[in-house]
């Protein structure tokens, strides 16, 4: 049962926090603003601890109430200013620290949505998302606190060094050497705490992955009675957790108590050596006093230091899993050949026209190799050195060489052409490669070897997205977002009118059912569609292919839980609207392709035979024994 | 909320109290401490006895280092309680969310399942083993702090009186308004993960669609959403510190300026002052520390009752009138049963189902998408309850059989089938924890599901992705059956698991089925008349209600729906 979910594990603490500055950097003038707010608030503050000295002993003990008066005021005004800058910087850290964050988040999103689909079959969705809430929210934590306390503790750790100086170079030797000393020690348990702080963040990603999973596959779970094995692996995933959580907060928070003793022991030396020098005469009682004074004080701001420095680790550990998301190799899409709406002439000559008109071309720009015979077929210069190539649908598959991994092939150098404005269907047993290659066609995945051409062009130099753009596709696997069942519908075109929306829902025949749901269009659909059945669900999808006007469409498995009956009229509806367009369809059964002009009968990742309906029977070869299979019942 | 929080701290309750012990010792230390160096300089230092000095010094190192213990100690264990609490709770929510029944979970959903089991849980721990110092060491220095300031002028304390309820009520503002602000903050969170998990399962359609820069829109939508509301309350709970600092200053001054005119009165000594401003900064630091808790309390308190809610769910589909009986046999009995997915829906999803199957016989289900197939068989295994009616097995509702016999005696192939993270042995062996190989491979064999794994690389062996990514529709469905069969049900259900399996295959599972376990029950809802054809019954389900039942030949003799779904699939034949 048991997936461990891989990390690389090169601790790049430099690289991250390089990655983590440069988000801050957007907001450099901010933080250079909150930098100052913390200077003058911690200023006030050992202002005022020094100003008391003075105060006493020069109005209090002479019993001056004006000059104390003066006095009070002073350090009234001067409280004053710190309490204001305390409360700027802690508004203005809020502010600067929640957009940073959004804008790690957003990047974040962003950049998923770039990676290739290898990524996501590699990686659970647990640990995925535990990106997004955990790690960020340790980011989050950090900038929310520590970078005005780390500020500001090591304004307040110099201040007393500094006066530690002034009172005595030599006693603050000590002083320095327990300091030296504590800085070690955090040091060496912070890359303890460190470590075990990114394997807490790994168990706690194994824990959202097996959570997410068995709730997602709860009715098999209950079907078979699974819950005590899965509650023993949910109990030992939550053991490990809860260990590497513990080490890891036991490390950190001994950081703080370790240096508060040291600074004791700090204080203790101190305060007997520094006897010695008084009694030596090499030093004053009223220094030795205020010297210790300074040297308690020393503990606390180190002790703030240290705590922060615990908050940065954690959030340094998240913030290194974030980048390494950040940094993974995004899908290849260097083509350049786009798609554009034209106009096209009576005399087949057509120009480039900025709405929506049903006629496509691929905009080829000069230089870009493509098969010459396109001329022929309309291809026409755009004017500016690109040449306008009509979009067909005609796809050619050249020796394509492909495996999901690299130790196991399903396409062994397959060829095949699909001519344009014909419905082409793809059968055969499961795992023959049906979905594969139509998986390459809209390049989600990217072959080993060979070429795939589409209408003339290499879909490598065809923009990704152009590419996609220019194939409908409903897939095997229906997904649904949540929102309304017209949200989702719309999902295929954005701009949709809420006609055209119900046209697509009756084109699929999915009106009928969604108008006796309790708000019909305007049903709410939560989790993944999960209160509609898998052949509604199906439906949906097609009806959200439907409205997308596309210019080629890609039925995979489409209609699988979709009973025979209403598939037939989906069919009706479909062929009207795609007539002219090229069609893919892949399925078991065999009446949902039997109207395909080409179907090509695909057997371990080679295709057997090629043909339509009726040549295929007479051939007398694998598709007559399918259908004959199918057809047993006669 | 907390003493109910607190209560699930089971064995991990003793390191809390350590912990506590610990802190209250070390705090008591940090006191110590100052008193002895005063003895040093007072004593030591002014009579010139260098002996005392060390005996002063080494009375502090001693100190230091029982401190060291304690504070090490305190650290060890506050994070032992707080990170066992963390554990216990999520395995109390996991254990209470197994027993959910699907109405329960629709009633929070999966996302917010999943953070509350999660970051909730990492929000309460957390702030128990980081909150626990402060919020003992606190209530401890704020004591003895503000005893010893009154032993020395009980005059000059009268400041507190005023600045201590003075700084309560500034806190308890900002406390109360960021309450609120909070449970805000983590629906707007709940809605950012959805659109992240929805974008992840569907990352296909999102990427066939070319809905990239749309998704982003969306999801640049609830994280401003999110970025706002999270600002304001962390804006609001950032008034604490300068509060605080607003009244921590208020109060020097005032004691300088009290302290000063009692000074010049001759009612104070100077050393008095400063020993009292030390004693009032020591106060006035752990009322910060104190309201720091009360910040982190406040945030898990929100987490702490959605955590709650999980435990506290009242769950629909019990044990509780099972009775010690076992299903034998495999007679199914329908009797008036009605069904709808809520209380409160207009109409029933199931309507006046009447249905007798015996023992051993193969019935096939059929009728058109969204007439209620998979609903009317999973009421069998008791995954729903019937509205009204009963449904029985061998003469007894299925609410007398304990779930877990139930269930097992039931195999039950959904629709939507589910693989798991792990190796394909691995998840065959749901089916039957300790099945042996011989027995795994004869359920693979009737399946259909050995011609394929043999072919596979690492065999039965084969790592399974998230979902089974790599094996096609087909093997998985045969897969899900095979797992299925390993259980030795007395019933077996199979809706709609061979609709990607080609028809060849899926006659020689049928074959198979009926030559090699005659006894089982078999139920089968199909789309394909070929799937239910052989079937000793066969149900048109219509709209919810039963609109025919018979054999094939019976059927196409006088069931018009029957005879139109038989025709959609017969035209391709005749041509």
């Amino acid at each position: 049962m048991a997936r461990y979910v891989g990390y690389k594990r090169p601790k790049n603490t430099k690289k991250t926090l390089k990655a983590l500055m440069k988000y801050m950097g957007n907001h450099k003038w901010m933080l250079a603003l909150v930098a100052l707010l913390v200077f003058i608030s911690t200023g006030a503050n050992i202002m005022g601890t020094y100003l008391l000295k003075p105060v006493i002993n020069r109005f209090i003990l002479p019993g001056d109430i004006k000059g104390l008066v003066m006095a009070v005021a002073a350090m009234g005004v001067m409280y004053l200013c710190g309490v204001l800058a305390t409360f700027g910087y802690n508004q203005l850290m809020v502010i600067t620290g929640q957009k940073v964050v959004s804008e790690i988040r957003r990047d974040l999103f962003a950049h998923v949505q770039k990676l290739p689909l290898k990524y996501f079959d590699a990686h659970t969705h647990g640990d995925l998302m535990s990106r997004f809430t955990n790690d960020v929210d340790t980011v989050q934590e950090a900038l929310n606190n520590s970078f005005t306390m780390l500020i500001q503790s090591f304004l307040m750790v110099t201040g007393t060094i500094v006066m530690l100086l002034v009172l005595s170079v030599r006693l603050s030797l000590i002083v320095i050497v327990f300091l030296i000393f504590m800085f070690v020690l955090i040091q060496f348990s912070g890359k303890r705490s460190r470590k075990y702080f990114t394997r807490q963040q790994e168990q706690l990603g194994r824990i959202n992955g097996f959570v997410e999973e068995m709730v997602a596959g709860q009715k098999v779970e209950k079907v078979f009675n699974h819950e005590q094995i899965d509650f023993e692996e949910f109990c030992r995933r939550n053991e490990d957790l809860r260990k590497a959580s513990t080490s890891a907060l036991s490390y950190s928070s001994m950081m703080v108590p370790s240096v508060v003793s040291l600074s004791y022991a700090n204080y203790a030396v101190s305060a007997c050596v520094g006897g010695l020098f008084t009694l030596a005469g090499m030093f004053d009682l009223g220094s030795l006093a205020s010297y210790l004074v300074y040297v308690r004080q020393s503990a606390m701001p180190l002790n703030q230091f240290t705590s922060q420095v615990n908050f940065l680790l954690a959030a340094l550990s998240g913030a290194e899993r974030i980048f390494e998301m950040m940094e993974e190799p995004v899908e290849i899409d260097d083509g350049e050949v786009t798609l554009c709406n034209v106009n096209v002439h009576d005399d087949g000559s057509m120009e480039v026209a900025s709405g929506y008109t049903g006629d496509f071309a691929w905009k080829v720009p000069g230089g870009t190799s493509f098969d010459d015979s396109m001329l022929a077929k309309g291809a026409v210069p755009a004017g500016d050195g690109s040449m306008l190539v009509p979009l067909c649908g005609r796809v050619d598959f050249k020796n394509v060489v492909f495996g999901y991994t690299k130790e196991r092939q399903i396409l062994n150098g397959i060829s095949l052409y699909a001519k344009p404005g014909q419905k082409i269907a793809f059968v055969g047993s499961t795992g023959a490669g049906k979905t594969t290659i139509i998986n390459l066609i809209n390049r989600f995945y990217e072959i080993d070897g060979g070429q795939i051409i589409y209408d003339g062009i290499d879909i490598r130099d065809i923009k990704k997205d152009d590419l996609r753009r220019s194939l409908s596709m409903v897939v095997q696997e229906t997904h649904l977002f949540t929102g309304t069942i017209a949200d989702n519908i719309r999902y295929g075109r954005l701009n949709a009118t809420d006609a055209e929306v119900r046209e697509a829902a009756k084109i699929a025949n999915a009106d009928s059912f969604i108008r006796r749901l309790p708000d019909g269009y305007n049903t709410m659909l939560y989790g993944d569609g999960a209160n509609l059945s898998q052949g509604q669900r199906q439906l949906l999808a097609i009806a959200r292919a439907a409205i997308s006007q596309p210019p080629v469409l890609i039925l995979d498995e489409a209609t699988s839980s979709v009973d025979t009956r209403t598939e037939r009229l989906i069919e009706k509806g479909m062929d009207a609207i795609m007539e002219r367009r090229t069609v893919f369809v892949i399925a078991h059964r065999l009446s949902t392709v039997r109207n395909s002009k080409a179907i090509m009968v695909l057997e371990k990742g080679e295709i057997m035979e090629r043909g339509d309906h009726e040549a295929l029977l007479e051939q007398k070869g694998r598709y007559y024994q399918l259908y004959m299979g199918q057809f047993e019942l006669e | 909320m907390i003493k109910r929080i607190f209560s699930f701290f089971h064995q991990y309750k003793k390191y809390a109290v350590l912990a506590v012990i610990c802190i209250v010792a070390e705090s008591i230390f940090e006191l110590i401490i100052p008193l002895i160096m005063a003895d040093i300089v007072d004593e030591g230092v002014a009579n010139g006895d260098r002996a005392l000095i060390f005996i002063k010094g080494g009375q502090m190192l001693i100190c230091a280092a029982l401190a060291l213990l304690l504070g090490i100690g305190s650290a060890r264990f506050s994070a032992l309680a707080g990170q066992g609490l963390g554990a216990e709770l999520r395995k109390e929510e996991y254990r209470r969310l197994q027993a959910y029944s699907f109405s329960n979970i629709d009633r929070f959903r999966v996302s917010s399942l999943v953070t509350r089991l999660t970051s909730d849980v990492t929000n309460v721990q957390n702030s128990v083993s980081t909150g626990l110092r402060p919020a003992v060491r606190g209530p401890v220095m704020l004591v003895i702090a503000t005893g010893v300031a009154f032993s020395i002028n009980a005059q000059l304390a009268i400041v507190f009186l005023v600045a201590l309820p003075l700084l309560a009520f500034l806190l308890f503002q900002i406390i109360s308004h960021v309450r609120p602000l909070y449970t805000k903050m983590q629906s707007a969170i709940d809605m950012v993960n959805r659109i992240i998990r929805e974008n992840l399962t569907a990352v296909r359609v999102v990427k066939a669609c070319v809905r990239g820069e749309y998704e982003k829109e969306k999801f640049n939508q609830v994280n401003e959403n999110l970025m706002s509301v999270s600002r304001k309350s962390f804006q609001l709970s950032a008034l604490n510190m300068p509060a605080m600092q607003l009244v921590m200053y208020g109060t020097i001054l005032a004691i300088l300026w009290f302290g000063g005119r009692l000074i010049n009165k001759g009612g104070m000594q100077v050393g008095e002052l400063t020993g009292f401003l030390s004693y009032v900064l020591q106060i006035l630091n752990s009322l910060m520390m104190i309201s720091n808790v009360f910040m982190m309390l406040t945030r898990s308190l929100a987490s702490a009752s959605r955590i709650v809610e999980v435990i506290d769910e009242k769950i629909d589909i019990t044990d509780e009138n099972a009775a010690d009986i076992s299903v034998t046999r495999g007679e199914i009995e329908f009797s008036h049963v009605y069904f709808k997915y809520k209380k409160d829906a207009a109409e029933y999803v199931l309507s006046d189902i009447n249905l007798h199957i015996k023992a051993g016989e193969t019935v096939g289900i059929i009728g058109q998408t969204g007439s209620a197939k998979s609903t009317l068989v999973q009421l069998i295994p008791r995954l729903y309850e019937a509205t009204k009616g009963v449904v029985s097995i061998d003469g007894h509702p299925v609410r007398e059989y304990p779930l877990d016999h139930l269930r097992d005696a039931i195999a039950m192939v959904l629709q939507k089938n589910t693989l798991f993270s792990g190796t394909l042995v691995e998840n065959l062996r749901w089916g039957k924890e300790d099945a042996s190989m011989d027995e795994i491979r004869e359920a693979c064999q009737i399946a259909c599901a050995d011609e394929f794994i043999d072919r596979l690389d690492h065999g039965y062996d084969t790592e399974m992705g998230q979902g089974g990514v790599n094996v096609s529709g087909g093997q998985k469905q045969r897969l899900c059956i095979a797992r299925a069969l390993l259980k030795k049900p007395k019933v077996l259900i199979l809706d709609d698991s061979t609709s990607a399996v080609d028809t060849a295959t899926e006659g020689k599972i049928r074959r198979q089925l009926s030559q090699k376990l005659p006894h089982m029950t078999k139920i089968i809802i199909a789309q394909r008349i070929s799937s239910v054809r052989h079937a000793d019954k066969i149900i048109v389900l219509d709209d919810g209600r039963i609109n025919g039942i018979g054999t094939h030949e019976e059927l196409m003799a006088g069931n018009a729906i029957y005879q139109e779904i038989y025709e959609s699939q017969k035209e391709g034949a005749e041509l």
